[in-house]
C-alpha cells in the first residue's frame, strides 16, 4: 500500500517535471524577449557612457601625443601648475555660492507663487519659468550683450544712480560675480517648480493642525513645510550640485575663462587645454577631477532614491 | 462553459507556501465562492485557474483538458478584478470588446455582443464614457460586461466588491447574482466577505492557511461548520467559545463550564456526544442567536442563567448584549423589548438545541 | 463671573479677525511685489533679446536708451532668414533634434516597459544603472568621446568627427537615461491588474505595450519627448567639439562661431539669432506647458 502510493507520486513527480519544463522556457522566453527590449539601452550605455568613461582613466596616463604612458605625470604637471589650483577654488565657489542662491531663491519665490490665489498661480509660473526653457547657449548671449563693456544696458540704468561703470566681465571678481549671476538665473526656476510641487504635496490638514496648535506663519515653516520638503530640497539641490559643478555653457560663453583664467572652471579649462590646446591627455587629467564631487552627490541621491523605493 | 478540476494544487514562492494542496471540483454552471482571511491563499488559487500564476504543482483542469501551462488568454476565461482595471483611454464599448477585437472578430458580432452585454447589466446610455466619467457601480457593471462579452467558459472575480460602499455593495451582490442565473457560466468568486460568500455561492469554501478548511453549501457551512475556524469565519456577530468539558452526573450528562455552573445536554446532543472522552478538554459553541433572553416558561435544552451585560448595541430588529459568562466574553442577541441595558443584569438563556462542541487541542466539531 | 469674560474676549475676537484678514491682505501684497520683481529679473534678458532684435546697427552703437526701440526695423530677421547659412545651422538643428527624439523614444520605452514590468534578472540594478548614467554630464564624456570617434574614423575610414550626423550618436547618452527613467516611473504607476487584463483579454507583450501602456502613459510620453527635444536642441557643448566646418554646424554653434568674427560682434543679428534659437522650446513650453512641467519634476518625485 505504501509502496504503491511512492510509486504513483513518483511518476506524478515526473510528469510534473516535464510539464515544469515547458513552463521554464515561457519563462525563459519573457526574460529574452524583456532582455532584447532592454539591449538598445544596455549597449548605448556600455559603448557610450561606460566605456569613454574608463577611455578617459587611460587617456589621463599618456603624453601629449598619446605615445607614451606617463602614469601620473598629468597630474604631477597639474598640481605645479598655479591656474589649476585657481580652476579647483573656481569650480568650488561658483557651484556652491552658485547652488545656495539657486536654492534660496527658489524657495522664497515657490512660497510666494504658493501665496498667491490658485487660479494666477498658473500665469506667474509661466512667466518665472521662462529663464530654465530658453537654451542656456542663448540666454547667455543675451547676458554677454547686457554685460557689454560699451554698452552695457545695466551700466546705463546705474548711471542714472550715479553707479559704474561696472567692469561686468573684465575685472576677475566681477566676473566671478557675473557668472554666478547668470547661473542662478537660469537655475532657480527649476528649484521653484520642485519646491512648488512639494509644497502642494503638503496636506492642507497639516497646516490646519499646526495653526490649531497656534504655530504662527514661521513656525508653521520651520515644522510643517522644511520638514515635509527635506527629500525634495536635498535631492534637488544634489542634482543642482552636480549639473553646476559640471556647467559649461555659461562660462564658455561669457568669459570664456577670462579675464586670465580667473572664472574658468573645470569644464571649460578641460575643453581649453584638450579640445582647444590639443593636449587630449590632460583635459581627461582635468575632468576627471569633477568624479569625486559628482560621485558624492551621486551616492547621497542614490541613497535617498533606494530609501524612498523601499518605503514604497 | 465547463467545470473546473484543481488536483493537489501547490504554490510555492521561494520558501513560502502560499497554497497547499487544494482538491476542488467545481461543476458546470456552478457558483462556488472562495473565502477565508487575507493571506490563506484564495487569490492565489483564483490567479492559478486564471493563468496569471503558475503552479508549483498539482493540475488544473478546465473542461476536463490540463491547462497548467496553457497561457491565460487560451484558457477562455475571464476575470473581474476588485480595482475594475478598466482601460483608462478606451470607452465603455471599447474596453468591452477589447478582448474580441484582439481575437478579430466581425465587426457586427462584437457590437451585437457588447449590445446584449450591455443591456443586461443596464450600462446602454453609458457606453461611449470613459471609465474617469463613471461610478464606482457603474465601473463595477462595465467590468463585468467585459467578462461576459467574451462568453468564456469560467468567470474569475476577485473581490469585485471589495472597492464599493456598503450600500452599493448589496445591490451589486444581488446584480451579479442575477447575472449568473441569466448566463449561467461556471464561476469562481473569491472574497474575503462571508455574507458576500453566503448570499452568493452555491457552495463555499473556506479557506485558511493555504488550505481547504471545508466546502459546503452556505447553510452547511452555518449549521454544520466542520471546524472551529469556520464556526468563528461564518456567521456575524462570530460564534461564541466557552471552554468547558463533559460530566456525567447520575446518568445524565453535563456540560460543564465551571466548578460554579453547568448546563445539562439536551437528550438527542446527550446521545450524540456520549462517546467523547470526559477528560477532553472542548468547547462550547453557541452563536448569538442561541444566546437570547430567558422566557416565563420553561422549555427542554433551554438554560436560563443571570448575567450583567457590559455593552448593548441595539440594532433595531434586535439588540446585541456582551456580557462575561464564566471568564468568556459572550454575544447574545435579544429583542428590543427585553430591557438591556449597558451595566444592568439580565436574565438570559442559552439554547443547547442548537450548541456545537469542539475539541480545544484539534479544533474538530464534535 | 463668566459672563463678564464673555464681554470681554467678544470684542478682542472681533478686532483679531479684521487684523488677521488684513494680515492676509498685505501678504499678499507683499507676494505679488516680489512675484514682479522676480519676474522682471527673469525675463530682462529675453526682453532685451527681442528689443535688440528689432534694432539697426545704427541704433544699437546710438548713445540711446537702450531699453527701447525708437526705430523698429526687421531688418536682422530678414537677413538672417534669408542666409542660407543661418537656415542651414536652423535645419541641422531640427534634424539632430527630430531624430534623437525619434531614437530616444524607440530605445527607452521598450526598455521602460521591460525594466517596468517584465522582472528579470539584473533588472533592479540596470534600472539604478540608468539613473546613474543621468547624472554623468556631458563635460565629463566629451573629451573621451571625441578621442573615440577620432579612433573610430583612423581604423575604419568611417569619418563622423564634423559630421553634424555624429551628434545622432552622442545625444541619446543625454536623453535616453532621463526618459528611461520617467518611463519607467509612468509605467510603473499603471496597475498590475491592467496589464492582468489584457492578457486574460489575449493581448500578447507587445500588443500589451503598444494598446495599454503607451495610451495610458501617454503624459509621460510627452513629457519625456518634449525633454529629449530640449535636450537635443540646446546641446552646445558637444557639437561645439565635434563639428567646425560651418555647414555642419547647429544652431548654438553657429550663432557664436559665425556672428561673432573676431572682436566684432553684430549684436543685432546675434540677438535675433539667439531670439529664433530660444523660439522652438519656448513655443513648446507655451502649448504644453503642463507636460513641460511634470517631465521636470517627474525624475524626483516618481523615482
Amino acid at each position: 500500500m505504501v509502496d504503491v502510493a511512492f510509486q504513483s507520486s513518483r511518476t506524478a513527480a515526473a510528469q510534473a517535471g516535464r510539464r515544469r519544463v515547458g513552463l521554464r522556457n515561457a519563462l525563459r522566453r519573457k526574460s529574452m524577449s524583456a532582455f532584447l527590449m532592454t539591449l538598445p539601452l544596455i549597449l548605448l550605455i556600455a559603448i557610450l557612457v561606460i566605456y569613454p568613461a574608463i577611455y578617459s582613466l587611460h587617456l589621463a596616463t599618456l603624453n601629449k601625443a598619446m605615445t607614451k604612458f606617463v602614469g601620473f605625470g598629468n597630474f604631477e604637471f597639474l598640481f605645479k601648475r598655479d591656474t589649476f589650483w585657481l580652476v579647483v577654488k573656481q569650480s568650488c565657489i561658483f557651484a556652491i555660492s552658485a547652488v545656495i542662491f539657486k536654492a534660496l531663491i527658489g524657495f522664497i519665490v515657490a512660497h510666494f507663487v504658493h501665496n498667491v490665489p490658485a487660479n494666477k498661480q498658473r500665469k506667474w509660473r509661466g512667466m518665472l519659468l521662462v529663464p530654465w526653457v530658453i537654451p542656456p547657449a542663448m540666454s547667455t548671449l543675451a547676458w554677454l550683450w547686457l554685460f557689454d563693456p560699451s554698452y552695457s544696458a545695466f551700466n546705463y540704468t546705474l548711471s542714472f544712480f550715479g553707479l559704474g561703470p561696472i567692469p561686468w566681465t573684465g575685472d576677475a571678481m566681477w566676473a566671478r560675480f557675473s557668472v554666478i549671476l547668470v547661473n542662478v538665473w537660469y537655475g532657480a526656476p527649476f528649484f521653484m517648480i520642485m519646491y512648488l510641487a512639494a509644497l502642494k504635496s503638503v496636506p492642507e490638514q497639516l497646516y490646519e493642525a499646526a495653526a490649531i496648535d497656534g504655530a504662527n506663519w514661521w513656525q508653521r515653516i520651520w515644522y510643517v513645510t522644511l520638514p515635509m520638503m527635506r527629500n525634495i530640497i536635498a535631492i534637488t539641490t544634489l542634482f543642482s550640485l552636480i549639473v553646476t559643478f559640471a556647467n559649461f555653457d555659461i562660462v564658455r560663453i561669457l568669459t570664456a575663462g577670462g579675464p586670465l583664467d580667473h572664472t574658468h572652471i573645470f569644464a571649460t579649462w578641460a575643453f581649453r587645454v584638450g579640445i582647444e590646446g590639443s593636449d587630449i591627455p590632460l583635459g581627461a587629467s582635468v575632468s576627471l577631477f569633477m568624479v569625486p564631487i559628482l560621485a558624492i552627490a551621486a551616492i547621497f541621491i542614490l541613497r535617498d532614491i533606494t530609501k524612498r523605493g523601499n518605503e514604497s | 462553459m465547463a467545470d473546473v478540476s484543481l488536483r493537489k494544487v501547490v504554490k510555492r514562492y521561494d520558501e513560502v507556501e502560499a497554497v497547499r494542496g487544494i482538491d476542488l471540483d467545481i461543476a458546470d454552471h456552478e457558483f462556488v465562492v472562495l473565502v477565508g482571511p487575507s493571506g490563506c491563499g484564495k487569490s492565489t488559487t483564483l490567479r492559478m485557474i486564471a493563468g496569471l500564476e503558475d503552479i508549483s504543482d498539482g493540475d488544473i483542469m478546465i473542461g476536463g483538458d490540463v491547462v497548467n501551462d496553457v497561457p491565460p488568454k487560451d484558457r477562455d476565461i475571464a476575470m473581474v478584478f476588485q480595482n475594475y482595471a478598466l482601460y483608462p483611454h478606451m470607452t465603455v464599448a471599447e474596453n468591452m470588446s477589447f478582448g474580441l477585437r484582439l481575437k478579430h472578430y466581425p465587426k457586427a458580432e462584437i457590437k451585437s455582443r457588447v449590445t446584449e452585454a450591455a443591456r443586461m447589466l443596464d450600462i446602454t446610455d453609458l457606453i461611449d464614457r470613459k471609465p474617469k466619467q463613471l461610478s464606482g457601480g457603474q465601473r463595477q457593471r462595465v467590468a463585468m460586461g467585459r467578462a461576459i462579452v467574451r462568453n468564456p467558459k469560467v468567470f474569475l472575480f476577485d473581490e469585485p466588491l471589495s472597492n464599493l460602499d456598503a450600500k452599493l455593495r448589496v445591490q451589486m451582490r444581488i446584480e451579479i447574482k442575477k447575472v449568473h442565473q441569466k448566463v449561467r457560466t461556471t464561476t469562481v468568486y473569491v472574497t474575503h466577505d462571508q455574507v458576500e460568500a453566503m448570499t452568493l455561492a452555491d457552495r463555499v469554501v473556506v479557506m485558511n492557511y493555504g488550505k481547504i478548511e471545508q466546502i459546503g453549501t452556505p447553510n452547511e457551512l452555518y449549521h454544520k461548520p466542520a471546524t472551529r475556524f469556520v464556526a468563528s469565519f461564518i456567521g456575524s456577530p462570530a460564534m461564541n467559545f466557552v471552554p468547558c468539558r463533559l460530566e456525567e452526573v447520575g446518568g445524565k450528562l453535563n456540560v460543564r463550564l465551571t466548578d460554579r455552573r453547568a448546563f445539562p445536554l439536551p437528550p438527542t446532543r446527550a446521545a450524540r456526544y456520549q462517546a467523547i472522552s470526559r477528560t477532553d478538554k472542548l468547547l462550547l459553541g453557541l452563536r448569538p442567536e442561541h444566546v437570547m433572553e430567558a422566557r416565563p416558561h420553561a422549555e427542554p435544552g433551554v438554560e436560563p442563567f443571570d448575567a450583567v451585560l457590559d455593552v448593548t448595541e441595539p440594532m433595531g430588529m434586535e439588540t446585541l448584549v456582551y456580557f462575561t459568562l464564566e471568564g468568556s466574553q459572550l454575544c447574545g442577541r435579544v429583542s428590543p423589548n427585553a430591557g438591556a441595558q449597558d451595566g444592568s443584569p439580565l436574565r438570559l438563556a442559552v439554547d443547547l438545541n442548537n450548541m456545537h462542541l469542539l475539541n480545544e487541542v484539534t479544533g474538530a466539531v464534535l | 463671573m463668566s459672563m463678564v469674560t464673555i464681554d470681554k474676549s467678544g470684542p478682542t475676537r472681533k478686532v483679531k479677525y479684521g487684523s488677521m484678514s488684513r494680515d492676509r491682505t498685505w501678504a499678499l501684497r507683499w507676494s505679488y511685489f516680489f512675484l514682479t520683481l522676480f519676474a522682471v529679473f527673469s525675463l530682462v534678458p529675453p526682453f532685451y533679446m527681442l528689443i535688440t532684435s528689432l534694432k539697426g546697427s545704427a541704433e544699437i552703437s546710438a548713445a540711446t536708451n537702450p531699453w527701447w526701440v525708437y526705430h523698429p526695423t526687421f531688418e536682422n530677421y530678414i537677413q538672417l532668414l534669408t542666409s542660407n547659412q543661418f537656415l542651414r545651422f536652423f535645419w541641422n538643428s531640427a534634424w539632430v533634434s527630430i531624430i534623437v527624439v525619434t531614437i530616444t523614444m524607440l530605445i527607452s520605452v521598450p526598455a521602460a516597459f521591460a525594466l517596468a514590468r517584465m522582472k528579470f534578472w539584473g533588472s533592479a540594478t540596470l534600472a539604478t544603472g540608468v539613473f546613474l548614467t543621468y547624472l554623468i554630464p556631458d563635460s565629463l564624456l566629451f573629451i573621451p568621446l571625441f578621442k573615440m570617434f577620432a579612433v573610430f574614423g583612423d581604423w575604419t575610414g568611417i569619418q563622423l568627427v564634423n559630421r553634424w550626423y555624429v551628434l545622432l550618436f552622442i545625444y541619446p547618452t543625454l536623453t535616453v537615461p532621463f526618459c528611461t527613467w520617467i518611463m519607467i516611473g509612468y509605467f510603473a504607476s499603471i496597475p498590475k491588474e491592467l496589464d492582468e487584463a489584457a492578457i486574460i483579454d489575449g493581448a500578447s507583450w507587445f500588443q500589451t505595450l503598444t494598446r495599454i501602456f503607451i495610451p495610458v502613459a501617454l503624459p509621460g510620453l510627452i513629457a519625456a519627448t518634449i525633454f529629449a527635444f530640449t535636450v537635443s536642441w540646446a546641446q552646445f557643448l558637444y557639437p561645439l567639439v565635434f563639428t567646425t566646418s560651418t555647414d555642419q554646424l547647429v544652431l548654438p554653434v553657429g550663432i557664436i562661431t559665425t556672428l561673432i568674427k573676431g572682436d566684432v560682434f553684430n549684436w543685432g543679428q546675434i540677438m535675433t539669432g539667439a531670439l529664433l534659437g530660444a523660439a522652438p522650446p519656448l513655443i513648446i513650453y507655451a502649448f504644453l506647458m503642463d507636460y513641460y512641467i511634470a517631465g521636470l519634476t517627474a525624475g524626483a518625485t516618481k523615482g
